[in-house]
């Protein structure tokens, strides 16, 4: 499965943790995180995935984008990640990753959004 | 049922730090070659409460960790109120030699992390012949920054959540979630600006490019040991520092991070005992 398959499975993912959608319950953003090519709308209300459209989507309107490298992402959800690449910010460190746009909401809920694009970890690598 | 109690005991202390009257808070436990530890930036000396109840640590040291001016149950100076926070290689130096000096402590040994770490080094390069041994946990002569630290402290974002959750990514994932959380929850607590005016040091006035190549390892033992998933202070940052050094020692640490005695407590014992035990 490719990165970008492994994060379609977002919804999902955060349907099946209310820990993590009990943190985020003060949050509604709209955000886009690119995985390599791919490209991803959220829209987040109290921290439930309201929406999560894949693919490019003219003059959409993003408080704040992440995106990263195929490679990235891959390495980021081994299930025991390399130094280096466990961390959004080990990421962005290495200049695999950057995040661009109106950051605010997304340092007043980092841990969520850490935490979030962590999410298709829990996957198996053969799903 | 008897209390159970741990073996640390909390005292505060009067003491002066660059002419300023203090109250400082700190633990000890054990007996023996006086230990000194400094906590990592915006958290307290809560972090080495698993040495200070390692028997096999506190049967031949005694450990001391207090708390920095500002952080846990030390509170900043008098008028505090009327500036912004901002630690420097002096302020940070003077409050160490001021504490080892009000205990009397005769040549202690130093770890410090972190920040604790980098101003270890500075001891090495001023000071060495006050200490016995020196042990620098997650440290290096410069790091490169991985985030603006104006996001620290504003009224928009809540402080200790962001504090803790920029650091949390310095956690190796093999550590404990008990301990990982732990750690973050310290971060949690800090006081307003307090972690953003440790990294003024950090980043700003503790550049200490060049100057270690002055530390004379003859007059003072130096140890360096960072984690692996340190990625802050990563292993070449301290391995760069260590290869200008002759005779320093240096150790990266497996499945570690950038807070090896609180993350990963049991995994830290395996490397830190050694290094004790050569000073011991």
């Amino acid at each position: 499965m490719s990165p970008a398959e492994r994060f379609a499975r977002l919804p999902d993912l955060l349907a099946n943790d209310s820990d993590l959608r009990r943190r985020g319950r003060w949050l509604d953003v709209d955000c886009r995180i690119d995985i390599g090519a791919d490209s991803f709308h959220l829209a987040i209300r109290q921290g439930a995935l309201a929406t999560l459209e894949r693919g490019p989507r003219l003059m959409r309107a993003t408080s704040f984008s992440i995106r990263g490298t195929d490679e990235a992402w891959r390495q980021h959800w081994r299930k025991v990640p390399e130094p280096g690449w466990h961390d959004l910010f080990a990421l962005s460190k290495r200049g695999a990753a950057s995040m661009e746009g109106d950051l605010r909401p997304l340092l007043q809920n980092l841990q969520y959004f850490k935490d979030l694009l962590a999410l298709p970890r829990r996957l198996t690598e053969e799903d | 049922m008897a209390p159970v109690f741990e073996p640390m005991i909390g005292r505060y202390l009067r003491l002066e730090i660059e002419g300023l009257p203090h109250r400082v808070y700190f633990e000890e436990a054990g007996q023996g070659i006086p230990l000194v530890c400094l906590h990592t930036a915006g958290a307290d000396n809560r972090q080495y409460r698993h040495l200070l109840a390692d028997p096999e640590i506190t049967g031949r040291f005694r450990v001391l960790a207090f708390d920095m001016p500002w952080h846990g149950k030390s509170t900043p100076p008098d008028g505090w109120q009327a500036g912004e926070y901002r630690l420097t290689t002096a302020s940070y130096t003077a409050a160490i030699r001021a504490f080892c000096r009000a205990l009397e402590l005769d040549r202690p040994a130093v770890m410090g992390c972190s920040i604790g770490g980098r101003i270890v080094l500075n001891l090495a390069i001023a000071h060495a012949a006050e200490f016995r041994a020196l042990i620098a946990l997650e440290a290096a002569d410069f790091q490169q920054p991985w985030y603006d630290t104006a996001w620290l402290h504003r009224p928009d974002v809540h402080g200790g959540e962001v504090c803790a959750a920029l650091v949390s990514g310095l956690i190796a994932p093999h550590s404990p979630p008990v301990n990982r959380h732990e750690t973050l929850w310290m971060y949690m607590q800090g006081g307003p600006g307090v972690f953003k005016g440790d990294l003024y040091f950090y980043r700003v006035d503790g550049d200490l490019r060049e100057k270690v190549k002055e530390i004379d390892t003859k007059v003072c033992p130096l140890y360096l040991l960072t984690g692996e998933y340190d990625f802050s202070c990563t292993a070449d940052d301290t391995l760069r520092t260590a290869s200008q050094i002759p005779g320093v020692e240096v150790q990266i640490m497996k499945e570690v991070g950038h807070f090896p005695m609180s993350e990963n407590p049991a995994k830290f014992r395996e490397y830190i005992l050694p290094v004790l035990a050569k000073i011991s």
